[in-house]
């Protein structure tokens, strides 16, 4: 039984790693993004440049209609000054029921739907891929490296080879980090695209690691509110634990105490 | 029995106090969020406070928005209604009070209802004092203001209750100007 | 309530005793706090009040979500990111939710296998064991039904291929398929009584344990060593036992607080780690992600239900005698059922006379062989069907069952146990006294 188990291991250790290697090809970049790790913070100034790239590329085709306009201003996340979230909502229309016609968006309303079919809302974009995967399904990379899903997005933004493809009238692009190697979006970001007030360079490396930190803000906008609450829980429970594990120790100790003094006699 | 339980009891009741302590506050922790989750939420907050342009008003014209899931009038009103609600002797009101949150304590001149000092912009909740339904504007009612239609009850031009059932003039919001042309309600 | 000799609460006060003339409930609450519990229990004994924590949790947290959840197609989604970005801590409680079902199946697991180990099944604790079993089936119906409530892509597909193994039963299948969605496909009737249900079910799951909890009360724990509790006398049983409170209270209470401990961290810093990604993308019915795989405690019976295809012979031979109306859709299906079913029935097939596996020494290897089976088929279950996993399944599934159908009846007659203690007071100063 042992023999045969050990076996079978063994080969399904060799087969897998076959398939493995394969899988490596749609390969993963390691960003070394601010929000990284358990005290990982949001950059402020990155997300405020991450929205500029979303805005004047992205929502061109792709919308975001989970993620509500004022949480532009929120502390922890881009925090633009009132007036400024006001006149970048009032930028989108809404349909009002109420007057029957479009109006202007308030910061209360959300951003608005993509406006192209096939691409898909931004929202959770970061959440709902992955970068890593394995090794042969145990899931210790994303343990120790993270999900990946904002590694991901970089890698897509960025592995575009250039080629081309026409398929059952639809046009591909070859991107080596996209799963089949084909994908129907076209290069979004070729560098320089924007001009950032700031000064910082936008080089299609930094504009798409901006509007991916941007991205990740929009999938998950209470990380550090979750990571603080976790810290204070982590700190409380370890207070806990060590006295819960003393006064355990000094209220067993007469018992067993007893034990020493009874069998003291024997051996 | 152990012998070196007899002189360590004080520090083994701080342990055991310090533990109920820590489990005590770590259970009041775990239990404010429960309690809290129930407070408005973020979108809800968001509504309490809204902008209101107005650059688009006419003069003897009134817009109505919702605010809070209440209608609240806003009337630009013209000389005629500034006059009347003027002129008015506060003897002659039901209510001698503004009902103003802007201007609280006061009485129920006009000056203390409008929220400019011209008397031009009058901002009040649209529902009637009396049952809680929404009273029809456009100068109507007995005296030139507005008209609960559910049981008669008449609101003059400065929005104060003059005949029917109702028992208190119209509530002003807090309200103020955020720019020329905007007002913020909340 | 046990059988084990003890002090009872009597009533003093003037007020204690009117109350306990009309209700004993002080008393009953007094017996149950503080039953006299084996000395020798070892840190297996824990998972327990880290279950009972558990489900307090996902009552609790789960009672809060529901009063911002809206069981719409339409809409669900949305509610949970409303959830998510404003209610108040709402991401802090629908994380501590779901991650709370991942804790939850943890202990549930470690809490079987320690019964499997150490025959807490074995008479007279069968009723508690069944029991056990049916708190684990309600345990996994609540969470399959809460995993599809937050309306993403694994939530339907996975809603789909789970409900579709009812449509494998021969003739009345598909009736009942449609009967179970409230129509042909998983759909707002589907995700509306799931809502029903989810909120339901954990309600039957705290009477399950109320009744749990007073069977294991009746016969009194089980301990590591096996060795039944001297009940000649008061003076006797207190040899072997202590009081529940404190001694195991705190002691639980320490044990749960580490639980805790890597629980939080989980939920703080990698609350999605053992999601799948694509539930963060909306229903679609349209379009079917390519990768299904269930939640990771599903894992090990979804490795049985797909280890079973049409080319084993076993398969082959249920389609031949049963002309054909037992295909290989079917045969998973009683396999992943079955699977639970010998686990349930495994005090009836554990022929040997010795409890506790610590004195089995043949046992003990076949039982580790178990675990490690329970892992491989877990593992097997998250991969792809291609290439040699289905082999690993197969034989994986071949263990389980042979574990508990040929190996556990024949151990009992071939293996010699080692002697035990005679008493846990024995047991306890062994490891506690002077060597």
């Amino acid at each position: 039984m042992f023999k045969k188990l050990a076996i079978t291991a063994v080969a399904a250790l060799t087969l897998s790693v076959g398939g493995a290697i394969a899988n490596e090809e749609t390969h993963t970049e390691d960003v070394d993004f601010s929000f990284e790790g358990p005290f990982g913070t949001y950059d402020q100034n990155q997300l405020q440049r991450g929205l500029q790239v979303y805005t004047e590329v992205c929502a061109s085709c792709h919308g975001m209609k989970f993620v509500p306009i004022r949480t532009l201003g929120d502390e922890g996340g881009p925090n633009l000054p009132a007036d400024q979230v006001r006149a970048y909502a009032k930028q989108f229309e809404i349909y009002d029921a109420e007057k029957d016609e479009m109006v202007p968006r308030k910061p209360s309303d959300h951003f608005p739907e993509g406006t192209y079919d096939g691409a898909p809302d931004l929202s959770l974009m970061a959440k709902a891929r992955k970068g890593y995967e394995g090794p042969y399904g145990t899931g210790m990379n994303q343990l120790f490296r993270g999900i990946g899903g904002p590694e991901h997005i970089v890698s897509i933004l960025t592995g575009f080879t250039g080629e081309e493809k026409e398929e059952a009238g639809k046009t591909f692009y070859e991107n080596h980090a996209f799963s089949t190697g084909w994908i129907s979006m076209p290069p979004p970001l070729s560098g320089e695209d924007v001009e950032f007030a700031d000064g910082s360079s936008n080089d299609m490396r930094h504009e798409a690691e901006d509007v991916t930190a941007f991205l990740m803000w929009a999938a998950e906008p209470k990380m550090m509110d979750r990571k603080k609450a976790g810290f204070i829980a982590v700190i409380l429970l370890t207070m806990l634990s060590v006295l819960l594990y003393a006064t355990n120790k000094r209220l067993w100790a007469p018992v067993k105490q007893r034990a020493k003094d009874e069998t003291s006699g024997e051996s | 029995m152990s012998h070196t339980d007899d002189h360590s009891g004080s520090r083994r009741d701080f342990l055991y106090y310090a533990t109920a302590g820590t489990g005590i506050v770590a259970t009041g922790a775990a239990v404010w969020p429960l309690v809290n989750q129930m407070n408005a939420s973020a979108d809800v907050r968001a509504l309490s406070s809204i902008l209101v342009d107005v650059a688009d008003v006419e003069t003897g014209t009134q817009i109505t928005v919702k605010w809070r899931g209440k209608p609240v009038f806003i009337r630009r009103r013209d000389e005629t209604d500034i006059k009347l609600a003027r002129e008015t002797p506060l003897e002659d009101l039901r209510d001698q009070e503004s009902r103003n949150k802007n201007k609280p304590d006061t009485d129920a001149s006009d000056q203390n209802r409008t929220l400019d000092e011209n008397g031009e912009w009058l901002v009040m909740m649209g529902v009637c004092t009396h049952l809680g339904c929404v009273p029809l504007g456009g100068a109507s009612g007995d005296f030139h203001g507005w008209f609960c239609p559910c049981h008669g009850s008449h609101y003059d031009s400065a929005g104060r209750i003059r005949k029917g059932p109702a028992p208190r003039n119209l509530d002003v919001p807090i309200s103020a100007w955020h720019d020329d042309t905007t007002i913020k309600l909340g | 309530m046990s059988g084990i000799p003890h002090d009872h609460y009597e009533p003093k006060t003037g007020f204690e005793k009117w109350l306990h003339s009309r209700l004993p409930i002080v008393g009953l609450v007094y017996d149950t706090i503080m039953i006299p519990t084996p000395k020798n229990l070892n840190w297996m004994w824990i998972w327990g009040i880290v279950l009972a924590f558990c489900l307090v949790l996902q009552i609790v947290t789960g009672i809060v979500l529901a009063m911002h959840y809206t069981p719409h197609v339409d809409l669900a989604f949305a509610s949970v990111e409303h959830i998510m970005r404003d209610v108040n801590g709402g991401h802090m409680l629908r994380y501590l939710h779901a991650n709370g079902a991942s804790l939850f199946f943890i202990a549930v697991y470690i809490h079987i296998f320690r019964g499997l180990y150490y025959g807490s099944y074995k008479a007279p604790r069968e009723v508690t064991w069944i029991i056990g079993m049916l708190i684990y089936l309600a345990m996994m119906a609540t969470a399959f039904m809460g995993y599809v409530l937050p309306w993403g892509q694994m939530s339907f597909w996975g809603a789909t291929v789970i409900t579709g193994l009812f449509g494998a039963i021969p003739f009345i299948g598909e009736s009942i398929q449609h009967w179970l969605l409230g129509g042909p496909a998983v759909d707002n009737a589907t995700l509306n009584r799931f809502f029903s249900l989810h909120y339901l079910l954990p309600f039957v799951i705290a009477a399950l344990v109320a009744i749990h909890i007073w069977a294991f009360h009746t016969t009194g724990n089980g301990n590591p060593t096996g060795v039944e509790v001297r009940r000649g006398s008061k003076e006797e049983a207190e040899k072997d036992t202590l009081p529940f409170w404190p001694y195991f209270v705190i002691k639980d209470l320490f044990a749960l607080a580490v639980v805790l401990l890597v629980f939080f961290a989980i939920v703080g810093f990698m609350p999605n780690y053992l999601g799948e990604p694509d539930n963060y993308i909306e229903a679609n019915p349209l379009a079917t992600p390519a990768h299904i795989v269930p939640e990771w405690y599903f894992l090990p019976f979804y490795a049985i239900l797909r280890a079973f295809t049409a080319d084993v012979w076993v398969v082959q031979l249920a389609n031949w005698v049963s002309f054909g109306i037992i295909d290989a859709k079917f045969f998973g299906v009683i396999a992943m059922f079955g699977a639970i079913a010998v686990m349930a029935l495994v005090p009836w097939l554990d022929t040997s006379s010795m409890r506790s596996g610590r004195f089995r020494p043949m046992f003990k290897w076949w039982f580790a062989l178990l675990v490690i089976d329970f892992l491989v088929l877990m593992w097997g279950g998250s991969r792809p069907t291609t290439g040699i996993y289905p082999i690993i399944s197969l034989i994986g599934a071949a263990y389980w069952f042979g574990y508990f159908l040929v190996i556990l009846p024949l151990l009992g007659v071939f293996e010699k146990p080692d002697t035990p203690p005679a008493t846990i007071e024995d047991d306890f100063n062994a490891h506690y006294g002077h060597h």
